[in-house]
């Protein structure tokens, strides 16, 4: 059933609409359980765009399975996923740094609000972000320190590559996830792929391990696969790579592969001079899990988080 | 006076990004004065050019009292500005939500931390800023809640009103809350005005700043005294909005009194031309802010109200 979470009037015609596709189990009984799916926060984030849709069809075909609540909602920033615009369309507001928000507030806090209010009381919240059109990430689960031991097993049952255990930043608390987390609905935050883009094998991989997640909270009980065991890391083993230099960025190493300390990454070129500005080299021997994307840096840009560690 | 280049920044396709600064007198670093830091914000650069102008005229005159430092930036983002954009062009990111910054960082976390690395240690900081939300304010002083800000100071601009508010967590990474944390007086100034230039409020915004500095001890200067400012928590500011959505039509000005059940904004159909909302006033007091565009979402915020304090 296709449900209106909220609903706001645009000046000419049109209505803001943000909503999700409630799906439930017709034998639940009990205490039923509820798991939400949300993304497309940032607008120019696709990613999830499909796992939705995966999850949706495989729901819908072997309905019999399905014996808890099952929500899920493509695009919290609707008119941002039409526009290719990151933040929210009129405001030039990043929609993750606004929640819980406030039902009297400007309008994206009263959405946001409705939001909250939504999801409150589910069991579980996955919340699905692909990077940005500069960055390729890999299929990975994003907590903070504080949360890590609440989220963890949670992580490991997701079919994910990696979980990023992250140190707390008060700019944080503004996000979805955190203020879930606040209110008790344990939300695990995915990156993965690159903005602007779907990458079916990542959308795939992430749809089965849903539902192994699913299945492992009592609401789904058909088949599943076993979850690939993630690597786990913290702030400290992450080498970063970021550009001294504005130019065309090339990179030498692939996505996901291993390398040394002192290999190059890639490097940085002058189209108008032909000239290299700068090698780029790996801070220490890992595994490149943040590749850049986008060519063109300006001197900060990021081009690459290098997870420390020997890995086969 | 002394021009310099305090930051600067490489580019392939353009020029380099350079900031300057205008550093005025000689001694303590008594106070530093930064314009806009978004691409959209003229008149805040506007009002620290008249600023600059001023105070050179001032230094001609025996006007700086010896001992005390100013430096003047009047714009920081201005590679934005020349292009049209608010934020930083590349990334879409916000200056002033990257502070206090990182020079081994992100490109804007490193023109933050260039900026601050020059800003920081000024005893007093003031900012001239803009709002999220596009409107008019009666001009004002505006101050976070860190448990640093000290009211009595930002008193001493003269401007009718002094505003409080209590910071939140995307505010922790601004120019003004970082100034406070390392210890300066930091204000941020509105004038009510943005991507436009209005005449009038800057020249009152560049009076309250040399009155500023004169009450500090930093400047002779004969100024008129000013307003004895009102200090209002934002919390306490009465919000109105449109519970209609169309063509906007607003019937009240910024510093209007105005008294309850007064007729404060239109709504129209956008094809009929019909009045479809009229948005009353919910209390008497005076206009603080007034939303300015031609269109409104239906629960858009368009007025804040000051309630009327003595009846
Ligand atoms: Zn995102």
């Amino acid at each position: 059933m296709i449900k209106t979470v909220v609903s706001v009037g645009l000046p000419v015609d049109e209505k803001l609409r943000i909503r999700k596709q409630t799906m439930e189990g017709p034998e639940a009984k009990g205490e039923k359980k509820r798991i939400c799916i949300v993304t497309g926060t940032h607008g120019d984030e696709l990613e999830g765009q499909y796992v939705c849709y995966e999850l949706g069809r495989r729901l819908k075909e072997q309905k019999e399975h399905l014996k808890g609540i099952v929500d899920i909602y493509p695009a919290l920033n609707p008119l941002g996923v039409d526009s290719i615009t990151r933040g929210i369309p009129m405001f030039d507001l990043d929609m993750n740094r606004i929640f819980p928000g406030n039902e009297d507030g400007p309008v994206p806090e009263y959405v946001a609000s409705r939001i909250i209010e939504d999801i409150k009381g589910a069991d579980l919240c996955i919340d699905i972000h692909a990077s940005n059109i500069f960055l390729r990430e890999i299929p990975q689960v994003r907590i903070s320190e504080m949360t890590a031991k609440a989220l963890l097993p949670y992580a490991k049952k997701l079919n994910i590559d990696y979980v990023w255990i992250h140190g707390a930043a008060t700019v944080l608390e503004a996000t979805l996830a955190h203020s879930l987390n606040m209110i008790g609905v344990p939300t695990l935050v995915v990156e993965m792929g690159v903005g602007m883009r779907i990458t079916l094998e990542y959308g795939r991989q992430l749809a089965d391990g849903i539902f192994c997640l699913m299945k492992e909270l009592g609401i789904w009980d058909g088949d599943v696969i076993r979850p690939k065991k993630p690597i786990i890391s913290t702030d400290g083993q992450v080498g970063f790579v970021n550009a001294n230099h504005s130019g065309i960025f090339i990179p030498h190493v692939d996505h996901w592969e291993s390398i040394r300390k002192g290999e190059t990454i890639g490097e940085i070129l002058n189209p108008l001079e032909g000239k290299v500005e700068e090698n780029l080299y790996s801070p220490c021997d890992g595994m490149v899990f943040t590749l850049r994307e986008y060519p063109i840096v300006n001197s900060g840009s990021l081009i690459a988080r290098v997870l420390g560690g020997e890995f086969h | 006076m002394r021009k310099e280049v305090i930051y600067q920044l490489g580019n392939t396709y353009r020029d380099d990004l350079r900031i300057y600064g205008y550093h005025f007198g000689k001694g303590e670093k008594s106070a530093c004065i930064v314009g806009s830091m978004r691409g959209n914000e003229v008149q805040q650069m506007y009002v620290c050019s008249q600023l600059v102008k001023a105070l050179k005229e001032l230094e001609g005159h025996g006007g700086f009292v010896p001992g005390s430092e100013i430096l003047v930036i009047p714009s920081v983002n201005h590679f934005s500005m020349n292009i049209g954009k608010r934020f930083w062009a590349v990334d879409n990111t916000d200056i002033n939500r990257m502070f206090p910054g990182y020079d081994q960082g992100e490109t804007t976390q490193r023109i933050a931390a260039g900026v601050f690395d020059v800003v920081q240690h000024y005893s007093c900081g003031i900012q001239f800023t803009s709002f999220y939300m596009p409107g008019d304010f009666i001009p004002h002083v505006r101050m976070m809640e860190t448990g640093f800000q000290k009211p009595s100071l930002a008193n001493l601009f003269g401007l009718p009103y002094v505003v409080i508010r209590k910071p939140r967590p995307v505010d922790t990474t601004t120019l003004n809350y970082n100034w406070q944390i390392w210890d300066t007086n930091a204000f941020s100034v509105y004038t009510n005005a943005t991507d436009r230039i209005d005449q009038v409020s800057a020249g009152q915004a560049v009076a309250s700043v040399l009155r500023f500095l004169t009450r500090m001890g930093f400047l002779r200067y004969t100024s008129h005294s000013g307003y004895i400012a009102t200090v209002v928590r934002e919390d306490d500011l009465k919000n109105v909005k449109s519970d209609a959505a169309g063509i906007y039509r607003r019937l009240v000005e910024p510093g209007q009194e105005v008294k309850k059940g007064e007729v404060l904004a239109e709504v129209l159909d956008p094809h009929e031309g019909d009045v479809v909302s009229r948005i009353l006033s919910p209390e008497r007091g005076i206009i603080f802010f007034a939303y300015a565009q031609p269109l409104v979402m239906e629960r858009a915020i368009i007025f804040k109200i000051i309630k009327r304090l003595h009846q």
